[in-house]
């Protein structure tokens, strides 16, 4: 493995295709370095950074909103409790990203740009960048009135204009014990170990394996329950899948 | 310059001692340009032809950097005026929009650099991932990559308080409840019951200096972000910087099919 890595990460002064990086990489960076401090700076002329009246600590605005780019994150707020929404998704995030490189086994695709050779992981990533990062955040900044109210960024933030809705849980909504909340949960998650069964013998899975295929079942399973949770509460109101003494999903 | 003589005068002997090779535009002097400055030293002296696209690279990588220098010397000008304290904080925010010579350009270009440099730093991911530079050799840049972005983001939240503004104090308070909600080591969170933290003991009150934001919260956000974190989030820049050297230099398609279509031919 290592010699294998040490061959890939061989320098590259022995390509026939190198050139000098005095002057063409330099040019390149001197170039774009200027255009955009020249951006830069005409943007901090034109635009000044805000500053509202002085911190009060008995004066909560509403909306308050957290900084755009966790607006994401405190949009799951509607729909996950905050142990969920603010501690164990962002950890989720980081170390999904983190484990990128250790569960995408396929050696096609490597140092350019194709959709045709890696379809699947493209999808996933940009179902999760553009899907659950991007468009949550500009909900929460456009779309988010006081009471965390939906308003569409042409209309006024009119206190009336807040609909209060009665949220259910899912399991009173069926009229089923709550403990069957688990079961749904756990069901989910077991999606990931029905398709092994049916599908372990084909090529994909067998070059990723076992403990892999766990892991990525387990993130994807996941990313997918967090819409999944943002329709139910959206379509149908339903405020837990499910409850516990403990904690709620 | 002259060239120079046999015996160097003085004017020759402190210009040769600074600069140790000439400017004529040979092969030798491109790389040396390279191989004997310690900034430019970053770089490889020799880089394949596709690493140069901008088209492949979309410069975000450089940009990032940038933007993370530009906040360190617009940061560096704004803390000669300013004081995180909670009576004086917002007074020196307001001295330098009003009466300090360029306070508010340096304010403006640092908050607007750190906003460019969270967006930035996401498109650089999103171009590794789409180019899948991220496959072997490079995983662990790419792992490496992961934190910077986390710390591009600590940075930027930490800065976000210093204002002490009520856009800053709230969006903080709103940002830190998370961490009241973290399991076990919440007040809030599942499992608080177990270990029996309060408000007072929990991960929030370690982050803010208490169970709300307050002074003692604006002297630890303005360690964090002007000391800890930059320190923290350079040591990782300088190993992210060198693994890519390390792990063969910026990505691109296999050795084989990219030499046979390049002016060189197929590689021997």
């Amino acid at each position: 493995m290592n010699d294998a890595h040490a061959q890939a990460a061989r320098t590259d002064e022995t390509l026939p295709d190198a050139v000098t990086t005095w002057p063409h990489l330099v040019r390149i960076e001197l170039l774009t370095t200027l255009v955009a401090m020249v951006l830069l700076t005409v943007w901090s002329i034109v635009v000044d950074a805000p500053l509202e009246e002085a911190a009060d600590p008995n004066r909560t605005p509403d909306p308050s909103k957290a900084p755009w780019y966790f607006l994401g994150l405190q949009e799951l707020l509607v729909y996950f409790d905050p142990w969920i929404a603010g501690v164990i998704v962002p950890a989720l995030i980081i170390l999904g990203l983190m484990a990128i490189p250790y569960l995408d086994r396929n050696p096609r695709g490597s140092g350019y740009y194709t959709l045709r050779e890696r379809p699947f992981s493209i999808a996933v990533f940009l179902f999760g960048f553009l899907g659950l990062w991007i468009v949550p955040i500009l909900i929460g900044v456009f779309c988010r009135g006081p009471g965390w109210n939906w308003y569409w960024p042409w209309e006024p933030w009119d206190i009336a204009h807040a609909t209060h809705l009665t949220n259910i849980n899912l399991t009173d909504w069926l009229g089923v014990p709550s403990a069957l909340g688990g079961v749904f949960v756990c069901a989910w998650y077991s999606l990931g170990g029905a398709f092994w069964l049916w599908r372990r013998k084909s090529p994909a899975l067998l070059q990723l394996g076992g403990a892999r295929y766990a892991v990525t079942a387990f993130l994807l399973l996941t990313m997918t329950a967090i819409p999944l949770k943002m329709a139910l509460r959206l379509l149908v109101n339903v405020k837990y899948v499910w409850v516990t003494p403990w904690f709620n999903i | 310059m002259s060239p120079p003589a046999e015996r160097p005068g003085f004017w020759q002997q402190v210009y040769r001692s600074v600069f140790r090779h000439r400017f004529d535009d040979t092969p030798r002097n491109r790389v040396l340009q390279i191989t004997s400055n310690v900034f430019l030293h970053l770089h490889p002296a020799t880089i394949r032809r596709h690493g140069l696209r901008l088209r492949f690279t979309w410069g975000m990588g450089g940009l990032s950097f940038l933007m993370f220098l530009v906040t360190v010397v617009t940061g560096v000008i704004l803390m000669f005026y300013y004081r995180p304290t909670a009576a004086a904080a917002y007074i020196d925010m307001k001295n330098l929009q009003h009466e300090i010579p360029f306070g508010m350009i340096q304010r403006n270009m640092h908050r607007w650099g750190a906003h460019a440099m969270v967006i930035l730093v996401w498109l650089h991911m999103l171009r590794v991932f789409l180019s899948g530079s991220y496959k072997p050799p490079r995983e662990f840049n790419w792992t490496v990559g992961v934190l910077l972005l986390t710390l591009t983001m600590l940075l930027s939240f930490t800065g976000y308080l210093l204002p002490w503004d009520q856009l800053a104090r709230w969006a903080i308070t709103v940002g830190t409840n998370m961490a009241a909600a973290t399991p076990f080591i919440g007040h809030q969170g599942p499992g608080a019951g177990l270990t029996g933290v309060t408000e007072r003991t929990d991960i929030r009150a370690l982050l803010l200096g208490g169970p709300q934001v307050g002074d003692a919260a604006l002297l630890r956000f303005y360690v964090l972000h002007c000391v800890f974190l930059p320190i923290i989030a350079s040591v990782f820049m300088i190993v992210h910087f060198w693994r890519v050297r390390k792990d063969g230099g910026i990505s691109g398609p296999p050795h084989a099919e990219d030499a046979a279509s390049s002016p060189g031919g197929p590689r021997a």
